[in-house]
């Protein structure tokens, strides 16, 4: 068979293509990679006493509506806290730099969001800057346990005393 | 080869095909080796049965990817959890579409082509003139092909996950409105690399399966022009019924 210029070039092609494919299903979807988004605006850092199943690219909402992403998820030694850098849209620039952060979750199953609640202040969040006002990832697990001790407790003295009607 | 045969009962006759596609496979995979010293071959047949699979694979990949996206967004906004559509599309493109499809449309593509090649090879007597010359069929003409289409199936399917995932990704965020930091990070959070490595050895077992059975049926062909129609027919469904067949076990082991 003599050497066919297109053909080798075809197949080159293919099983160059297949093997980027493979190389991207192998590295890049089980670990954390691709950057989504071009918009880059300004970082501004949280902390956070546990972020849950926060992720680098999860959105960032002020009343519902997405201003950013999540950047970057860190780990401070020093006292224990999580440092998540929240990329913010460059014009939402005037967001009070009291305002408060806290991670949510997007329905039963959906992932965690940062919701910021808009403060007061005069003086905006500018890059760089910290919200101060945090509030942690709500674990489901600790609320139930904490909903059940109150429950047995509750149902432990209503046991012991005599049975009272609540009056509304 | 088998034209007369004295006539076996239904099951000897089932026993019997699958027996001669075991021996022919055996056959094939000890030609295998000195086949290897003749790369020119098996580039020329990764051409024949990838390179030219790629628009159909592409295309039928974003479909499936975008028909995922639709109905997967349909499914979790019933719950309210449309951000986890990307691991929705992810595990059922890599786990079981991914691999499926492209095993069905390389069958319906590759393997007839392959069996009505080799089909009409033995229909004209090339492959008598060739053992004829002391060219083992088997090494020269068999074995390439059979390599060629177990390397080019596991790319296929590659191909096929990532224009599938990206297909998803149109519908899912372009169309449907679903975020799509949430769409890939949750991707990313969710897949695990077993989950990868299931689909890339599907690939592989199906790109066997398919193969040998469009070698086979092609190697076995009655010499007669309807005996070339009947044997690309069956590669056709034994293919595909093997493939689904072979998914339903391998899905059983992995879990």
């Amino acid at each position: 068979m003599r050497p066919n210029r297109a053909l080798e070039i075809g197949t080159g092609l293919f099983v160059l293509l297949g093997f980027a494919a493979l190389f991207f299903l192998t590295t890049q979807l089980p670990g954390s990679g691709v950057r989504v988004g071009g918009e880059s605006g300004f970082d501004v850092t949280a902390r956070f006493d546990n972020v849950g199943d926060l992720k680098t690219g999860s959105p960032v909402t002020l009343a519902g509506v997405r201003i950013g992403r999540v950047t970057g998820i860190a780990f401070d030694p020093t006292d224990f806290k999580a440092v998540v850098t929240l990329d913010i849209d460059r014009k939402y620039d005037r967001i009070p730099d009291d305002s408060d952060a806290s991670i949510q979750t997007a329905g039963l199953l959906g992932g965690k969001y940062v919701g910021i609640g808009p403060g007061g202040s005069d003086t905006y969040l500018h890059a760089g800057s910290t919200i101060e006002f945090t509030q942690s990832a709500i674990v489901l697990e600790s609320l139930i346990n904490k909903f059940f001790a109150n429950f047995a407790s509750r149902g432990n003295a209503s046991a012991s005393e005599p049975k009272e009607e609540v009056k509304p | 080869m088998s034209i007369a045969a004295p006539r076996d009962g239904l099951l000897t006759g089932a026993l019997r095909r699958v027996g001669a596609v075991g021996v022919f496979f055996g056959a094939v995979l000890v030609q295998c080796v000195p086949a290897l010293a003749r790369p020119r071959l098996i580039v020329h047949q990764i051409y024949n049965a990838g390179a030219r699979s790629l628009i159909i694979i592409m295309l039928c990949g974003l479909f499936v990817g975008m028909v995922l996206g639709l109905q997967g967004f349909d499914l979790l906004q019933r719950f309210g959890s449309e951000d986890a559509l990307g691991v929705a599309a992810a595990l059922g493109l890599l786990k079981e579409l991914g691999p499926v499809v492209t095993a069905l449309l390389f069958a319906g593509r590759a393997g007839t082509a392959l069996t009505s090649e080799i089909g009409l090879m033995r229909a004209t007597d090339q492959l008598t003139a060739m053992q004829m010359m002391a060219v083992d069929p088997l090494q020269r003409i068999v074995a390439p092909r059979f390599i060629g289409g177990v390397i080019a199936m596991p790319l296929l399917v590659a191909i096929f996950n990532l224009v599938g995932l990206f297909g998803a990704q149109l519908v899912g965020v372009q169309l449907m409105g679903v975020d799509a930091g949430a769409y890939w990070s949750q991707m990313q959070g969710a897949v695990q690399l077993n989950d990868v490595q299931e689909g890339f050895i599907k690939s592989v077992v199906f790109g066997t399966a398919c193969s040998l059975v469009a070698v086979y049926e092609g190697y076995h062909t009655e010499p007669t022009a309807a005996g070339v129609g009947l044997a690309t027919t069956r590669t056709v469904v034994t293919s595909s019924v093997l493939t689904l067949l072979l998914d339903y076990i391998l899905t059983a082991a992995f879990l």
